[in-house]
């Protein structure tokens, strides 16, 4: 006989493959798909297999039973089991030539008749036939009055009318017809044909009919039920045609429905809205605590159909925690003790005995456990639920089901990251560490490296480590370069003593060198150069290290780089003497590649400033074929420019040229930002952030920013979580003006001013006067082009022009876009770039402040010294100058100093100032409408740890640069550094002649060191 | 090489497995299933790549033979050699079946491991194959006889052993053509092709020395040039040109015939094989008599409506009778009904291989009947228009379409007493239809 499986599955994927039925909620889609099922039933699995059956049988007996020859079914039969493909197309194109006799017209065919018919041409599409012909008579049926009939006819519809068919006027007729009609069953299957199909035309048609069939008085309960999923998929499929009206209100009141069956449809609808606009849906929160804690208290016996293996209605019970995850706790304090009651409720019961050894139950049971504990972590509110739900998980951690594992510790990761149970999360590391190591499912692992990564802190940061990369050896491969990244990310952030920190990333080489990324070997160099203090030891050990017979190669970028700059340090011991070192180095040369080899050759360039003693041997190497005529030209040119360099440059130039370098600028770490890139900025749990405002956003929009990259600064934690849907309502609003790089700028014009995952954009300006050119390129760094971009730009004080973009810019592609700039009169606000694009449909803003200061209209004049003081003198009113006193970070590099004092756009006038120590600059800013000449003197105290005392009596004063002096000037950066250190304060000095009020909008943030010890002290005249 | 050579039934179930090189795995058995057998578009190719294994495959029936290789072989040869053993097995057990190898898997075992020997194709003449694996037992040979069917398989003539006596001494020569055709609705020739066989049963006592001559255009000039034009009475076989000689445009033998003696001479000798064997294949293009043109009238009439009608006319000669004509005129596939009309024969339409088929049982030559067909057609909305497949054709003619012409199959047997003359020859034409198709 028939295969029913078959069918059965073939019809599911076809109406997939339509997008008829791919919905996320499976629960929704069989609700409507098949009638009188209700969604609680106990067995509903079992109950929608019988419909189904069910519903098939009736198919194919009618089929049966009139097919004149009688033949169909037997033939169908066999076409499964029987001889061949042939067979079975010869069979269908016998029948469809029947059919098609059949509807040919000469005499009208009765509807059942027509049914059957229409049925054999459903099943031959299922069985994978194209049909292109019966379509017709498939709408006829809508219009007949028997069930049975508009079924097949609404089932065919469903199942083989395309949207863009000449028929769907006529079907939608036909469903309005049925939606208007009194009869329940027929308003179901009108719902249900709505669903399926779902159409954009469809949503036209009957969006606005659907939410009045779901209000209205006197609709059934199933109906009800039907209308309220059918709703739910026209929002998700065309959201924006689905009005929001009057109906809204009412919708929530259908949560006190008295039929369970129309609570669980209706909360899955109000769901999707409230995640949309949550405020039109507060209202539905009591309600939903009300109807939850009804549930949880509840003696299983009372919802009878409801309760599913002892648990009592537990999808109603997780679609109502679900809900209340788009809201904040409830303020209202009886609510909230309500809902804090239920919470607890549903953790007792995880306590009690099973009630059945049936998995079903446990399963249900641990279904709203974890959407309750979804819902407390999201809540983050009250310390004792929290812990208890950590120990609930920590008690998954052991249980023996996998899934259980897994999610527990997915739910521990996000409740690590909570101020509240960080400390009970901790307890239990060691039960992680052992699933680490035990787990045979690699995604479990994964999420145990996850929570361990989640839970480090300073106190447990080595242990942590110390298991990851003993882990590391035996780790799947998938997820080795995750948690090489997370180690390097883990050892620096919670590194007390710098040796252990350089031990560690030593380690990461050598295990897992393969999967260690050039970030973190950088990143061990920029901390290692910043840190003096372990430079001796990073050299020790990278020597130690490298004299294992093989080791990585990027071990051996580390040790040249790193012996390159420190090898001196250890050069007093015999066994680590210069040449012993330069051996070493020199034995790797030949296994590396080409950007090794490289770096190797710069590390013996810096050997011979370090030791002279071996450069000969050094120079012998350079000299030699393999690297005078290297194949590659940069090996080739370095060996020659080197070479040259050792030759004629006498000690001191050497010395110069081959200076250690210069400490890193301190930056978000480079790792870090790997990481987040790789995992997308949701996902990682970031410790550093406050906890995730509770913005109305669930965790659904959640990852919805994952997948789409939305957010444009994944730094900034209250941004994580942008709703999607606001997004396109709102779009302005929601965007924060970048000005992270923008103290870059002040002394330099080209360079990177902003960067996202999404978009870079470059500047590169030059000034002449007071006129200004400016080419922004904005660069794709996605795959995927950018459609309707635009920028624009809004200064108050200046003109800018800006030429006209081109509104795609291709993936990985870049774009230039001119401005021209104007310097009317002196001003203090930088104009900002709006721009705006949009990004796999979503619209992404961006306002970038474009670093256009003031002294970029500054033009270097030079004079004699005595004309110098002579100006300097005059200009001694209060209004004409500006004085700041400030500690510098680090030490006073004249030439650093000298570069930045010339950057900023004045000249640098040597010789001028009695004291050597001191700079002197002299500079005229041009506006259209005036000129002002400007002053300037830095001076450094070399000696003093505290603002030194010859400064001018107003720098003691710290309100005077702000207030009186620069009202409205560009100095927010420097009353934060204030504000935030507390010790020191910067002070500038100028006036404007003709009694002009002081607006100079210096921006000397670049002269505040990010720390160090010397004071300076700068004064600016004008 | 072959690599290893499987068996399915039609369900993709593995009948023989045979594995000669390590490089196939046991997984290649499933991939073959998965990407050809139950491949969803039906695989046309009788070559398939699938993760850097070739599978070349014949279809018999509802049995699937794959030959398996990693290499990169002669895929010409492979499939010979498929062919071949096709032969070999219908000669042991009549017609391949899924039961029939079921029920004879150990000889099928048995016979691969003598024909493929680490799938490098060894002896596969049945002849000689019968005479060691048989299927009963070995029952009393004596080892004259042993040394014998060894010396026999080593030896040089490994096609025929010695020692055959008939009292009778008779030979049949079948010479077999089909011919392929695409015409245009206007009646030119787009593409035309004969692929002939000649296939000799020999009841020949002894070691004969066989010579075989034909009308082969090189042979012929070559003759004609010595001065030696005895074909210079004509008789024309087909109803056609009348021509002499043909040209081959490339041609195949039995392992019998010393290529050496072709090669030089063009001259076709061999010690033939006992019984039946294909003598050799050989393929024209040129001067191919088509023995039917088929002219084709279609006319759509409004959009439910087409109209066909279909002349044949055989062009040979009228003392000859064609057989088993049948015509097969494709419907649309929105065909709801059809009337057909037809001289001569029956015709029906048969909705199951959406065609109108007409069948003639004999037609003589130089003759011509006619169909005509009204289609109802069922207003679709698919938007596609009707691709119109061409009009196919099947007969059997009486004669070689090629123009082929056996001149003479001379018989030497120094060692025994008969003649030439002492033989009794027959010979045979019949041309079949290959694909022959006109468009409409």
């Amino acid at each position: 006989m028939f295969d029913l499986e078959v069918l059965v599955t073939t019809e599911r994927e076809r109406s997939r493959k339509r997008g008829g039925l791919a919905l996320g909620d499976p629960a929704a889609s069989s609700g409507l798909r098949f009638k009188n099922r209700r969604p609680e039933v106990p067995a509903s699995g079992d109950n929608k297999v019988k419909i189904c059956h069910c519903f098939i049988r009736k198919l194919l007996c009618c089929s049966v039973r009139l097919n004149p020859d009688a033949t169909f079914l037997s033939g169908g039969g066999s076409f499964k089991k029987g001889k061949s493909k042939e067979a079975e197309i010869k069979r269908i194109n016998k029948e469809l030539a029947n059919i098609r006799s059949k509807f040919k017209g000469d005499k009208a065919l009765d509807g059942y008749s027509k049914k059957k018919y229409v049925c054999k041409l459903l099943f031959i599409f299922l069985l994978g036939h194209d049909i292109d012909f019966g379509h017709m008579e498939a709408v006829n049926l809508l219009s007949s009055n028997k069930y049975t009939e508009k079924q097949i006819g609404y089932l065919f519809i469903s199942v083989l009318v395309n949207s863009n068919s000449d028929l769907i006027r006529l079907i939608n007729n036909g469903i309005k017809n049925d939606l208007a009609s009194r009869n329940p069953t027929f308003m179901n299957l009108a719902l249900h044909c709505i669903a399926n199909v779902g159409s954009r035309e469809m949503a036209e048609a009957f969006a606005s009919e659907i939410p009045r069939v779901l209000v209205a008085g006197d609709t059934m309960d199933s109906v009800k039920q039907s209308a309220a999923l059918c709703l739910l998929r026209l929002n998700r499929t065309s959201p924006d045609l689905v009005p929001m009206g009057e109906w809204t209100t009412r919708v929530v009141h259908l949560l006190n429905d008295q039929h369970l069956g129309v609570v669980t449809a209706a909360t899955s609808l109000i769901t999707t809205l409230a995640q949309k606009n949550p405020d039109d849906f507060k209202t539905s929160v009591s309600l939903a605590v009300a109807r939850l804690s009804r549930i949880v208290t509840s003696a299983s016996i009372d919802l009878q159909d409801y309760t599913y293996y002892f648990v009592a209605a537990p999808w109603l019970s997780v679609k109502l925690l679900r809900l209340l995850q788009c809201y904040p706790p409830p303020e209202d304090a009886a609510l909230r003790s309500r809902l804090t009651e239920c919470l607890e409720t549903i953790l007792n019961k995880a306590q009690e005995p099973p009630k059945s050894k049936k998995v079903q139950h446990s399963n249900a049971k641990n279904a709203v456990l974890f959407e309750a504990i979804a819902l407390i972590i999201h809540h983050d509110s009250e310390p004792t639920l929290l812990v208890r739900a950590c120990n609930q998980l920590g008690q998954f951690l052991q249980h023996r089901e996998t899934n259980l594992r897994y999610l527990a510790l997915e739910s521990m990761c996000t409740l690590a990251s909570s101020e509240f149970s960080h400390e009970a999360v901790k307890t239990h590391m060691e039960t992680v560490i052992n699933a680490l190591k035990t787990e045979r499912d690699v995604s479990v692992r994964q999420r145990a490296v996850d929570l361990l990564y989640a839970m480090c802190d300073r106190s447990n940061a080595k242990q942590i480590v110390a298991e990851m990369l003993s882990y590391l050896e035996t780790a799947d491969y998938s997820i080795r370069e995750e948690i090489v990244l997370k180690v390097a990310i883990l050892a620096e952030k919670y590194a007390v003593d710098y040796t252990w920190y350089v031990d560690t990333i030593l380690n990461l080489i050598r295990i897992a060198g393969d999967y260690v990324s050039e970030e973190v070997w950088y990143r061990v160099i920029q901390i290692v150069i910043n840190r003096d203090d372990v430079q001796g030891y990073a050299a020790k050990t990278v020597f130690e290290a490298l004299q294992a017979p093989a080791c990585h190669e990027n071990l051996v970028k580390v040790g040249g780089y790193i012996l390159g700059e420190f090898g001196n340090l250890i050069a007093g011991d015999s066994r680590s003497s210069p040449l012993v070192q330069f051996n070493l180095l020199h034995s790797k040369f030949h296994l590396c590649s080409v950007p090794t080899r490289a770096l190797l050759l710069s590390a013996y360039i810096k050997f011979i400033n370090l030791f002279p003693e071996v450069k000969a041997t050094i120079q012998d190497v350079l000299r030699s074929d393999s690297q005078l005529r290297n194949a590659d030209v940069e090996l080739q040119q370095r060996a020659v420019e080197y070479l040259r360099l050792s030759c004629i440059a006498s000690t001191d130039i050497l010395a110069t040229v081959l200076e250690e370098m210069p400490p890193f600028p301190e930056r978000e770490s480079s790792i870090l930002a790997k990481l987040k890139k790789k995992k997308g900025p949701g996902k990682l749990p970031d410790m550093d952030d406050s906890r995730r405002s509770v913005n109305g956003s669930t965790d659904s929009t959640h990852s919805f920013t994952d997948v789409l990259n939305l957010n444009p600064a994944p730094s900034s934690g209250a941004n994580l979580l942008i709703d999607v849907f606001s997004e396109s309502s709102a779009p302005a609003a929601a965007t924060d003006v970048s000005e992270e790089n923008f103290p870059r700028f002040v002394c330099k014009n080209n360079g990177v001013i902003y960067e996202n995952q999404l978009l870079q954009i470059g500047l590169k300006s030059e000034y002449r006067q007071n006129l200004g050119r400016m080419y922004v390129f904005y660069g794709n760094k996605t795959s995927t082009q950018f459609l309707s971009f635009s920028s624009s730009v809004s200064s108050s004080d200046l003109n800018v022009h800006s030429k006209a973009v081109d509104p795609v810019i291709e993936g990985g592609a870049q774009m230039q876009q001119i401005l021209n700039i104007e310097c009317v009169s002196d001003f203090s606000d930088a104009p900002v770039l709006n721009i705006q694009f949009r990004y796999g449909g979503a619209l992404q803003n961006i306002a970038v402040k474009l670093p256009v200061m003031l002294n970029k209209f500054f033009q270097p004049t030079e004079m004699m010294s005595q004309d110098f003081f002579q100006r300097w003198k005059q200009l001694g009113a209060p209004q004409q100058e500006v004085q700041k006193i400030f500690k510098a970070k680090h030490p006073m590099d004249t030439e650093v100093a000298k570069a930045k004092i010339l950057g900023f756009g004045v000249a640098l006038l040597d010789g001028v100032d009695p004291n050597p120590a001191n700079f002197v600059g002299a500079g005229v800013v041009h506006t259209k409408t005036t000129q002002v000449g400007c002053l300037l003197r830095l001076e450094p105290n070399m000696q003093a740890q505290t603002p030194n005392g010859n400064a001018a009596p107003p720098a003691t004063d710290p309100s005077f640069p702000f207030g009186a002096g620069l009202p409205g000037s560009h100095l927010g950066i420097c009353s934060r550094c204030r504000g935030e250190q507390g010790d020191g304060f910067v002070g500038l000095k100028g006036t404007w002649p003709k009694s002009h009020e002081l607006k100079v909008a210096f921006d000397l943030a670049s002269f505040l060191p990010p720390d160090g010890r010397v004071c300076e002290r700068l004064l600016l005249r004008t | 090489m072959i690599g290893g050579l499987f068996i399915y039934n039609h369900k993709g179930e593995v009948l023989i497995s045979r594995v000669y090189r390590d490089d196939i795995g046991r997984n290649a058995v499933d991939a073959f299933r998965v990407n050809v057998i139950h491949a969803r578009q039906q695989v046309r190719s009788p070559v398939t790549n699938i993760a850097r294994t070739s599978f070349f495959h014949v279809k018999r029936s509802n049995i699937w033979l794959a030959a398996v290789t990693k290499q990169n072989v002669n895929a010409a040869m492979v499939f010979e050699f498929l062919y071949k053993m096709c032969d070999v097995m219908t000669a042991y057990f009549g017609k391949i079946s899924e039961e029939n190898i079921k029920n004879n898997f150990v000889l099928i075992y048995e016979l691969l491991d003598e024909i493929l020997d680490f799938g490098y194709p060894q002896n596969s003449e049945t002849g000689a194959l019968k005479t060691f694996i048989t299927q009963q037992g070995i029952k009393g040979q004596t080892k004259e006889e042993q040394s014998q069917i060894t010396s026999q398989v080593t030896g040089q003539i490994g096609w025929r052993r010695e020692g055959i006596k008939y009292r009778r001494n008779e030979l049949f020569l079948d010479v077999l053509e089909s011919v392929n055709l695409l015409m245009s609705p206007q009646g030119q020739v787009l593409s035309a092709h004969v692929s002939g066989r000649v296939v000799m049963k020999s009841y020949l006592s002894g070691m004969p020395e066989c010579k075989f001559g034909m009308n082969d255009k090189i042979v012929i000039d070559k003759q004609g040039k010595g001065g030696a034009s005895d074909d210079a009475g004509k008789s024309d076989l087909g109803g056609g040109s009348g021509k002499q000689s043909i040209a081959i445009d490339d041609c195949t033998f039995h392992q019998c015939v010393r290529l050496s003696k072709f090669d030089s001479e063009r001259s076709i000798s061999f010690i033939p094989p006992d019984g039946e064997y294909e003598l050799m294949r050989y393929r024209t293009t040129k001067d191919i008599i088509l023995p039917f043109r088929v002219i084709p009238l279609v006319r759509e009439v409004g959009r439910t409506k087409l109209e066909v009608k279909v002349v044949i006319k055989s062009n040979f000669k009228p003392s000859l009778l064609a057989q088993k004509i049948e015509v097969r005129i494709p419907t649309p596939l929105n065909t709801s009904g059809v009337q057909v009309i037809c001289m001569k024969g029956k015709a029906k339409y048969k909705a199951s291989e959406n065609a109108i088929v007409w069948k003639i049982k004999r037609m003589a030559g130089m003759k011509e009947s006619q169909i005509s067909a009204e289609i109802e057609l069922l207003p679709t909305n698919d938007k596609k228009k009707w691709a119109r497949p061409p009009i196919s054709m099947n007969f059997e003619v009486p004669f070689a379409p090629s123009g082929l012409k056996v001149r003479y199959l001379k018989v030497f047997e120094s060692k025994l007493n008969y003649s030439d003359h002492d033989v009794i020859k027959w010979v045979r034409y019949i041309g079949r239809s290959g694909i022959y198709e006109t468009r409409c």
